[in-house]
């Protein structure tokens, strides 16, 4: 955290309030996501005043805590939003628990009534410390001023330090109102607070051991690795032992899928090549990943001949749903740090087992089971294709981020993530609705990247007020929304396993809104598309403008399914490439 | 399923409890017994929980206890290698007839009549479980009218201290 001489104060009197602002400007927070309400105001009084923050007013506070969210996978740094109390609280639970699943740093600060109206049932009162108890690293409920910069201290680095995660803190109205004396730097008082990085050298080398030994290694790369900033050292290990990488939803970009050694996404959508190399594997690294039942199908009959490495900085990560062999508790890019020297000593000394078969079998099932699709009966716009012509025609230096379902596992799979911090999504929650503001909240962290947000038209009819953000506070996101004119991924479900019983899955979205015609009205550049034919002239249009926010309806056929998939609950054995078919595994395959 | 009993040190902040009980119902765990109070240091409560679990589950709870901000230390604590304790307050139903045995009785297992009144005795005993269960049963044809029972605390045998190492102060600046 950026601390200069500059953020010293060796006491200054001012309120509550300016102290809370104080504390966040020494912290180093550049934006704030948030929308006033009464209990909130003090806060904001000083803070219009704030050189150095510049607040974003949202129109609903979920987009804040989305936005909070886009703004820390982007930059790395940590996310801020801001809420009254009651309603402008509870409005941030579903991005707290979204963070909380995937491991975003973030800080909420949120309004509290009055210390003494607190447990009256108040006017806007709700207990957001209770609340938010179980989907928070940490949170705090402040009643004394003099505790202001010590706590926002303490929230800042326990929402970044080791597992990120969510940190609420709750101040109370008359806290921020009342006299106190601000100092700074402040001491921590967090003794039960000691998150283990350096991993056990015992343990590492045990590691390296299996790795050079290992016929049918694979590693398992999660989002972890990213949010240690582990890229370099995971590419200096795997081309080391030229060992096969998977990388899941929430890790993608962290190894190029350019690069020869990557197989791609594994779980209940990922490649063939990527699934079944984990279920033939004799070796998984566990690199920051926490085999998620989407990741392992059936866990029980998951990768049933490997050994398992499971290196994470979360010890109750570690064996909570596949045992490990081998558990290394540590940040993941001391791990991989340390496996490079100790694999290259095995190699030294001569252990070293031959992959050419395992690449061999690897190359076989890439080959005959590519990822692809097939074009609709009548000729309708392909989803597919739409994203594929996106990712080729932006390139892989922009920054995408997708909402939840058909479209998000489409944007996983046809898109070419080349760098770390590119893809943005809502993994462990599968928020709806994550995607127009937490592009929002890449763009104003990242300003000079180019931001699509890739949505369905289900998605963005939950949250696309925040266009109206963009288009006010000059934030120019671009948004493809793949209108398949219902709820994707849960009609999918209902082809496969309700009959096509279509209950309530129908949105009608081509006919209401008019996608194009509420964007303009939001002051964006609205635009349609409906045939292959005008695809890329119409993304080469979008990506011309620049001084507003875009959003580029495109009408594509409802029929389009993803897969590769794994149906829910049953094992990786059974992945089907379409409808009712299996790959059908060449005889070496064993 | 076996009986386990963890002494977890904590901050002694406001809704440490809370936590720590919503923790275990979200993972799914029976707390069997739970007793909080404060230690020789001021700024640490010690909390006994008893819970019936197998030993890998109870594991991940031990683990996602530690991951509690406020939380300082867990110990299981064996119960051949430490004292466990509960207290127990009972009203029993007497007569002029039946208060002599009842009174025996009391005798027999160290406890105390601490309040009579003409049809009934209010009794106090500690000791571990087992110990209270035998009481309970002996007593139990006279009649109980009214039962309240302490959770288990428990502390490790032999002159070593949990709260030692767990309150090192730890030097950290923002």
């Amino acid at each position: 955290m950026p601390q200069g001489e500059s953020t010293r104060d060796d006491g200054t009197t001012m309120s509550g309030a300016a102290s809370l602002i104080r504390s966040l400007e020494a912290v180093g927070v550049d934006t704030v996501f948030g929308i006033p309400g009464g209990a909130i105001l003090p806060a904001y009084d000083p803070m219009f005043d704030s050189q150095q923050i510049r607040h974003i007013l949202v129109r609903h506070e979920q987009g804040a805590g989305h936005a909070a969210e886009g703004y820390a996978l982007a930059t790395g740094k940590v996310g801020v939003c801001m809420a009254t109390s009651g309603p402008g609280a509870t409005n941030l639970v579903t991005p707290i628990a979204d963070a909380h699943m995937d491991s975003v740093p973030m800080v909420a600060v949120t309004g509290q009534v009055a210390s003494g109206a607190i447990g009256t049932d108040a006017f806007q009162e709700a207990d957001i410390r209770g609340i938010t108890m179980p989907i928070t690293k940490h949170n705090f409920l402040v009643t004394d001023p003099a505790e202001i910069p010590r706590t926002i201290a303490e929230a800042f680095h326990i929402a970044a330090t080791g597992r990120p995660g969510p940190v609420l803190v709750d101040v109370a109205k008359d806290t921020m109102q009342a006299t106190t004396t601000f100092r700074w730097p402040v001491e921590l008082d967090l003794p039960g607070y000691r998150p283990v990085t350096r991993p056990h050298a015992k343990q590492v080398r045990e590691a390296a051991r299996l790795m050079a030994s290992a016929k049918r290694p694979v590693l398992y790369v999660g989002g972890g690795v990213l949010r240690a900033r582990a890229w370099d050292e995971l590419r200096r290990l795997a081309e080391l032992g030229g060992f096969p990488v998977v990388t899941t939803l929430t890790a993608r970009g962290a190894f190029p899928d350019s690069h020869r050694q990557h197989l791609g996404m594994p779980g209940m959508h990922g490649s063939v090549a990527a699934v079944t190399a984990l279920q033939k594997a004799d070796l998984i690294v566990a690199l920051g990943a926490r085999f998620d039942d989407r990741v392992t199908g059936k866990l029980s009959s998951f990768a049933p001949g490997a050994t398992v490495v499971h290196a994470d900085i979360d010890p109750a990560e570690i064996s909570k749903n596949r045992t490990a062999d081998v558990p290394i508790v540590g940040d993941c890019k001391e791990v991989l740090g340390d496996l490079v020297p100790a694999v290259e000593a095995e190699f030294a000394a001569g252990t070293r087992a031959d992959l050419t078969g395992w690449w061999r079998q690897l190359d076989q099932w890439r080959e005959n089971f590519p990822l692809g699709y097939t074009p609709s009966e009548g000729g309708e716009l392909a989803p597919q294709y739409v994203i594929e012509r996106l990712g080729r025609l932006v390139g892989s230096d922009a920054v995408y981020v997708a909402g939840v379902g058909q479209h998000q596992m489409w944007a996983s799979q046809f898109i070419s993530y080349e760098r770390p911090g590119t893809w943005l999504n809502s993994g462990g929650l599968g928020t709806m609705g994550f995607a127009v503001p937490a592009a929002m909240g890449a763009k104003a962290g990242r300003p000079d990247t180019t931001v699509w947000a890739i949505d369905g038209d289900g998605c963005f009819q939950m949250t696309n007020q925040e266009l109206a953000t963009c288009a006010i506070e000059g934030i120019p996101i671009k948004v493809a929304v793949i209108n398949n004119e219902s709820l994707g991924m849960v009609r999918q479900w209902q082809t496969l396993f309700y009959e096509g019983r279509y209950s309530n899955t129908d949105l009608d979205s081509r006919r209401i809104p008019d996608f194009a015609k509420l964007s303009e009205a939001y002051g964006c550049v609205g635009l349609r598309c409906d045939t292959a034919e005008d695809v890329d002239r119409t993304i080469e249009k979008a990506m011309a403008v620049d001084d507003r926010p875009v959003v580029v309806d495109f009408g594509v056929h409802r029929d389009a399914m993803v897969w590769p998939m794994v149906a829910a609950g049953t094992s990786n054995d059974e992945i089907q490439i379409a409808r009712g078919m299996a790959p059908e595994w060449d005889r070496s395959d064993d | 399923m076996s009986k386990h009993t963890l002494s977890v040190l904590v901050e002694n902040k406001p809704g440490v409890l809370a936590r720590i009980a919503a923790l275990f119902s979200r993972r799914g765990f029976n707390i069997d017994s739970l007793a909080v109070g404060p230690t020789e240091h001021p700024a640490v409560s010690r909390m006994t929980v008893v819970v019936h679990v197998e030993d890998q589950p109870l594991e991940q709870v031990t683990k996602q206890l530690n991951k509690l901000v406020n939380v300082l230390k867990i110990v299981e604590l064996d119960s051949s290698q430490s004292v466990q304790r509960e207290l127990l307050l009972l009203k029993v139903r007497t007569d002029n007839e039946t208060r002599p045995h009842v009174l025996q009785t009391v005798e027999l297992f160290r406890a105390k009549v601490v309040d009579v009144a003409a049809d009934a005795v209010t009794i106090e005993a500690t000791g571990s479980s087992d110990k209270l269960d035998a009481l309970l049963k002996v007593l139990e044809p006279y009649g109980i009218r009214e039962l309240v029972q302490s959770g288990v605390v428990a502390v490790g045998r032999g002159p070593r201290s949990i709260t030692d190492r767990a309150l090192r102060p730890v030097d950290r600046v923002a």
